[in-house]
């Protein structure tokens, strides 16, 4: 059968040149970096030169990254850590109703541990207003995290404008950049951006490893003690594979972005152009142009996701869907909520997420085998009844 | 995640459509995620001749709606007020866990329609 995969934010293939890099450390090169010995001292000057990698395409310092072992850890410890060491400064943290749970869940935990926390609301198509986010710093606001591109829509927010409100306002921007780090260019220091969560497992690399990116001069208390790894702030015995991984992925999406974007956007433009042609009553949700090149997210109004994710995986094309059926929780999206989306709506979403490998054959037989699927589920539903009368 | 039989009810749906002159119609939502499921039946004496659903929803309730005019086609009303949601799941081979609100969906919607049929019949007489 046909595999075509057009799930992207939710993770990617290891690239091949990935897997090559770090082969040799899960093989031969197996000591620990903080030995004295031979066996450490490849694994250890393996470690710098990934945290090289990935200060070169984040634009700071290698002694300014982090290793941690995801996207959620980076998230939990820039939150926790920041919180923590500023605890005599301020009480209130402010972030948006749009987040990964791993920024969302720990906020409200933050809230459950006597921390004020804002959750900015979004309109339609998931932007916040950055008046109201100015309006909502106080003296004693100590962090702003928001995120960099949304994972459910690829809405991507002003992040140069936050850079510049949070630095004039005198408090610490944290951004959620997982979905963004390989897809847009991003500089720290041009950005006024504190702290930069990223994760390997979005950009090519193996599950298992991200990292924080923390600037010179920001205090932060670690998540996990122990050893004196990562220069204290964050113990354990370094993921070497997974570092030596997430380095190599920083530096092929360095060499490659430009390109893989173009390839990319194009195919999602080809997508989306091809879905609202063929199909009737589609609705995009997101932002139509600031938007990450790799995210499509549409819904198909008077049918449910689920069913149409099981219609595509039967023949072989895998994307995922906000509906509440998908959720596990019975609760649709809590992005497409926060939009405004009616639930009916977001019941119908679907978000294609493309990446490197996909070609143009892979859209066109999306476009043949999408239409069907859509015409049977609405003959079944008693919503689309109503509609056509 | 599904059984083998949710598929096949889920791909190959039985009994889709509607009836336009039913004698009785179930419609019913599911307040857990926001579903709703249409069902109608056509009864001759006091037996379900012919039965059609419409369901909005996924997979499991499309597959749940399809396997519920299966067990009720040619049953008696007091045999089809019997079917539970539990003897639907069962008849597919189980749900999952998280999936076993879907078939209160189809029961709900079958004793909606005979109900709806009984109270019709009531106002004729
Ligand atoms: C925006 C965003 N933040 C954080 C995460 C969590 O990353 P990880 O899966 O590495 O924990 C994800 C992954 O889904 C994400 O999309
Ligand atoms: S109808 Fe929503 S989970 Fe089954």
């Amino acid at each position: 059968m046909k595999r075509i995969y057009l799930d992207h934010n939710a993770t990617t293939p290891v690239h091949p040149e990935v897997f090559e890099a770090m082969v040799p450390y899960l093989k031969d090169e197996w000591g620990n970096p903080s030995s004295i010995h031979w066996a450490a001292r490849e694994p250890k000057k393996a470690i710098d030169s990934a945290r090289e990698k990935v200060a070169a395409l984040l634009g700071c310092e290698a002694n300014e990254i982090v290793f941690t072992s995801c996207g959620s850890e980076s998230n939990n410890f820039a939150i926790k850590g920041v919180a923590d060491a500023l605890r005599g400064k301020g009480n209130h943290i402010i972030t948006t109703s749009v987040e990964h749970p791993s920024v969302l869940n720990t906020c409200k935990f933050m809230e459950r541990e006597g921390w004020e926390v804002t959750f900015l609301p979004v309109d339609p198509y998931g932007m916040i207003d950055l008046d109201q986010l100015r309006d909502s710093i106080t003296d004693k606001t100590i962090l702003v995290s928001i995120m960099f591109a949304n994972n459910e829509t690829g809405t991507i927010f002003p992040v140069e404008e936050i850079g510049k409100i949070t630095r004039e306002k005198g408090v610490l921007f944290h951004c959620d950049a997982v979905q963004a780090v390989g897809k847009v260019p991003i500089d720290v220091k041009r950005l006024n951006i504190d702290l930069l969560s990223l994760s390997g497992h979005k950009l090519y690399a193996p599950k298992g490893v991200g990292a924080l990116y923390v600037r010179r001069g920001v205090r932060i208390t670690p998540l996990i003690h122990g050893g004196h790894q990562e220069r204290n702030r964050r113990a354990g015995t370094e993921n070497v594979a997974g570092i030596v991984a997430l380095g190599k992925a920083c530096e092929i999406a360095m060499r490659d972005m430009d390109e893989e974007v173009a390839h990319i956007t194009r195919l999602r433009d080809k997508l989306e152009k091809g879905i609202m042609e063929r199909i009737e009553h589609v609705k995009l949700n997101g932002h139509p142009t600031k938007r990450l090149p790799t995210t499509l997210n549409v819904s198909f109004m008077y049918i449910e996701g689920e069913s149409i994710l099981l219609n595509l995986d039967m023949k072989g094309v895998a994307a995922s869907s906000g509906s509440a059926c998908t959720s596990g929780s019975l609760e649709p999206s809590h992005v497409l909520m926060a939009m405004g989306v009616p639930p009916e709506i977001a019941h119908g979403s679907v978000r294609f997420s493309l990446g490197r490998d996909n070609t143009d054959e892979d859209i066109d037989y999306v476009l043949e085998i999408l239409p069907p699927i859509v015409e049977r589920l609405r003959s079944m539903s008693p919503l689309y009844a109503k509609v056509k009368g | 995640m599904y059984s083998e039989k949710v598929m096949d009810h889920f791909m190959n749906p039985r009994n889709m459509g509607e009836i336009p002159d039913a004698d009785g119609v179930g419609t019913v939502g599911n307040p857990a995620c926001g579903d709703i499921m249409q069902l109608y039946i056509k009864v001759e004496g006091n037996v379900i001749k012919d039965v059609k659903f419409k369901t909005f929803g996924c997979g499991a309730a499309i597959a749940t709606s399809s396997m519920v005019t299966e067990l009720v086609k040619g049953k008696t009303l007091e045999e089809a007020e019997k079917i539970s949601n539990k003897t639907v799941a069962e008849a597919l081979d189980g749900l999952p866990p998280i999936k076993m609100h879907c078939s209160n969906l189809a029961a709900d919607a079958l004793h909606a329609a005979i109900e709806d049929y009984r109270k019709k019949r009531a106002s004729k007489a």
